[in-house]
């Protein structure tokens, strides 16, 4: 058999994201069509740029979701490799792939290992979608749990964390990476201490939110804290110390370095935007009117401090989802954490680099997808910037 | 003014001591130092082998002792071996006598920063020698990036929500979105790779160390721009946009005056506040395009020293490279801090 051409190797990639593409023309339809009842997503479809940016991050979704979760999309196993098709061009047969029952070409090609190019990319998305969202959300609990008071009581409080932001700020990330994310660290453990810290903040988040609101109904506090403590100590067991009583949730170590690394890289610079953003808002007549009516601290920095500077958190969030997303590459692209196997799009990119100047199909595929990604999420918190500025 | 820098000072260099101490702590956990013995000895060293080995370099001392020792406060350690002493202060293993000569103390205050165990050099001179190529990289990036950066910014914020505007952003956005390892790639592979066929410039920039042409050294120093840029061009435009419709911008307008006038003598002074501190802030971030595209190209620079240093746990060197990049980091912030208020007579530093 012949290589495919160039318009045959597209309409099959076309061809191949078919679920993707019904999917996100669902989303488009139900969204636009009730998008006045939709508050802010809704008006995110009156913005040219903001819909761009969304319909490039929902493609990523789905193909994620459905090619790494479902494995619709992918055309071959990502680690299996069938010789004579080492750094092969895009488009090349598979032999005897009727006898095997596999798909008949590579469509973007081998790489060294001879693995097909096309479904470690696929593959790849799906690790970026397990870890970036997951992390960045875990970066604002913590920033936020520590950001509303050091800006909203000041002082000594204040001095002592943003000094430590600033610390943490003041490391190059690589250095932090190269010293956190090795086997050798690893071993020490500290990895799962940090872990044990950082992981804490979310089930303190909700505890406090929810006490400080309904302590006044005790009844109903009682439940919501107990389901949080309950399943939020269950999940902390399970993904922190491993140590989950029921066995069900537990967390690859390798992939609990980076998580951690990632968060902890992640939380000062939120911490400073929360911090900022809280010593603006306490000085509003709202916070002094709650304060007049006798609520507690914590009462004005989680619901009336809190809501009022969504807007910039939301915008923040989707920019800092795509920068998790460059970090997680630069891990890939030093080979820090992640296994050398793993379909991720660094550590693709940093093998299919050392023969950039033969081979150019193994390594640009993750680049452009990775590219495309964090180019949606910024056009994305552009729209969403300018759609929330607008009212 | 005085108050201010100093007290910034003081926050310097605790910042830094509690930084060093934290590299010093993490690279002399147990596991680095097998992993450092079992590189500069052998990969079979037994247990036994590694300690001793530890011993005879002083490693096994309690950390706060060899992190004094390494500042130069407290003597550096010596040991007696079979045939002689060593010690931090001496290299190798050397007679009593020489010992007695040699000086007690040899950290950093002494203006001695160690030994490299990759480089097997002077900690020191390996830095400065990094640092100079390095700076020779920077220095073309800043030439390239603040100019077009800046007319970028102003280009667009000039009318804003015109075409241009639209435009410049949309290519400003997407430089921020593409980190330097995709943009490299991405180069490399339409500029320097044979498969394209274009080979305009070379895809390693090794020979840029001691000679740098256009061709060797122009497309590390465009991938390390083309990601500061994005973001200084998009504080340029918001800061542009704002001063365009202040008050006076409008007077002028109504004077008469030329739009290019108003431009250049009105807004443009003003619009740069803003984009001062930003350029003083890339520095950091700067840093860390230097070690992805100085190991991408590989040229061996500052960057490819601290990947070297850390992927081999060379404590001293990895010490001094973050000595260094925390005060690269913490210097420029003082001078955005300082230059801010110079600009701009509407904040006091108090």
């Amino acid at each position: 058999m012949d290589p495919l051409g160039w318009g045959e190797i597209i309409t099959r990639i076309l061809i191949q994201f078919t679920p993707v593409w019904i999917a996100l023309g669902l989303t488009f339809g139900l969204s636009i069509a009730f998008k006045r009842r939709l508050g802010l997503y809704g008006k995110l479809f009156d913005s040219v740029i903001g819909m761009f940016g969304f319909a490039l991050v929902m493609f990523w979704v789905y193909t994620a979701v459905f090619g790494g979760a479902f494995g619709w999309i992918v055309t071959h196993d990502t680690l299996s490799q069938i010789s004579g098709l080492k750094n092969k061009v895009p488009g090349s047969p598979v032999p005897d792939a009727g006898a095997n029952g596999l798909y008949p070409y590579y469509l973007m090609g081998g790489d060294n290992l001879a693995r097909d190019v096309f479904s470690r990319m696929i593959v790849g998305a799906w690790e970026v979608m397990k870890i970036a969202p997951f992390a960045t959300l875990f970066a604002f609990m913590v920033g936020i749990t520590l950001g509303l008071p050091a800006g909203y009581y000041g002082g000594r409080l204040d001095t002592f964390l943003s000094f430590l932001a600033n610390l943490i700020l003041a490391f190059p990330v690589i250095l932090l990476f190269y010293l956190l994310v090795t086997p050798e660290i690893v071993v020490t453990g500290i990895p799962v201490y940090m872990a044990g810290v950082l992981f804490l903040f979310p089930i303190i988040f909700l505890t406090i939110l929810f006490n400080s609101r309904f302590f006044t109904q005790p009844a109903r506090r009682n439940i919501y804290l107990v389901v949080t403590l309950v399943v939020g100590l269950w999940i902390y067991l399970g993904i922190a110390w491993n140590a989950d009583p029921l066995g069900l949730i537990s967390f690859p170590p390798n992939l609990l370095v980076v998580f951690v690394a990632v968060v902890f890289v992640n939380s000062p610079t939120v911490f400073r935007i929360v911090r900022g953003l809280a010593m603006d808002i306490k000085t509003r007549d709202y916070v002094a009117a709650a304060q007049t009516r006798g609520e507690g601290p914590w009462y004005i920095m989680l619901w009336e401090i809190l809501p009022n500077a969504r807007g910039p958190l939301i915008v923040d969030f989707c920019l800092r989802i795509g920068y998790t997303t460059i970090l997680l590459g630069t891990l890939g692209f030093f080979g820090l954490g992640l296994s050398p196997e793993s379909p991720d799009w660094g550590s693709t990119i940093n093998e299919g680099r050392k023969l950039l100047s033969i081979y150019l199909h193994p390594a640009v595929p993750p680049a452009m997808a990775l590219l495309s990604l964090v180019l949606g999420l910024n056009l994305l918190a552009d729209g969403l910037r300018e759609e929330s500025l607008r009212d | 003014m005085g108050l201010f820098i100093l007290r910034r000072l003081g926050v310097m260099i605790l910042t830094s001591i509690c930084l060093t101490f934290i590299v010093f702590f993490m690279t002399n956990l147990y596991p680095n130092l097998e992993k450092l013995a079992k590189t500069q000895g052998n990969f079979r060293m037994s247990d036994a082998e590694v300690t001793s080995f530890l011993g005879r370099n002083g490693y096994l001392d309690p950390l706060p002792v060899k992190y004094a020792q390494w500042l130069g406060v407290l003597p550096g350690w010596t040991v007696e071996v079979s045939d002689g002493m060593r010690g931090r202060c001496v290299t190798g293993t050397v007679t009593p006598e020489a010992m007695a000569e040699a000086p007690r103390f040899c950290g950093i205050l002494q203006g001695n920063w160690g030994y490299s165990t990759v480089f097997r050099g002077d900690v020191g001179e390996i830095i400065s020698t990094r640092l100079g190529l390095t700076a020779k990289l920077m220095f073309w990036v800043m030439v390239l990036m603040v100019p077009s950066a800046l007319l970028l910014g102003v280009l667009a914020g000039m009318r804003e929500g015109s075409r241009t505007d639209r435009t410049l952003s949309t290519f400003a956005i997407t430089t921020t979105a593409t980190p330097e390892y995709v943009s490299g790639v991405i180069l490399i592979a339409v500029f320097a790779s044979s498969a394209v066929g274009l080979r305009w410039f070379n895809g390693t920039a090794t020979g840029a160390m001691d000679n740098a042409t256009f061709n060797n050294f122009f497309l590390p120093v465009l991938t390390i721009a083309l990601y500061g840029m994005g973001y200084i061009a998009r504080m340029t435009r918001a800061s542009m946009a704002e001063v365009m419709t202040a008050q006076y911008i409008r007077t002028a307008r109504l004077k008469g005056v030329k739009f290019s006038d108003i431009v250049m003598k009105h807004a443009l002074r003003n619009a740069l506040i803003a984009p001062f501190t930003v350029i003083m802030l890339q520095f950091p971030w700067l840093l860390n395009g230097v070690v992805i595209v100085e190991t991408l190209f590989n040229y061996k620079g500052f960057g490819w020293t601290l990947v070297q240093a850390a992927g081999n746990n060379d404590i001293e060197l990895l010490l001094g490279v973050s000595v260094v990049s925390v005060i690269v980091v913490l210097v420029t912030q003082l001078i955005s801090d300082i230059g801010y208020v110079y600009l701009n007579p509407r904040i006091s530093v108090s």
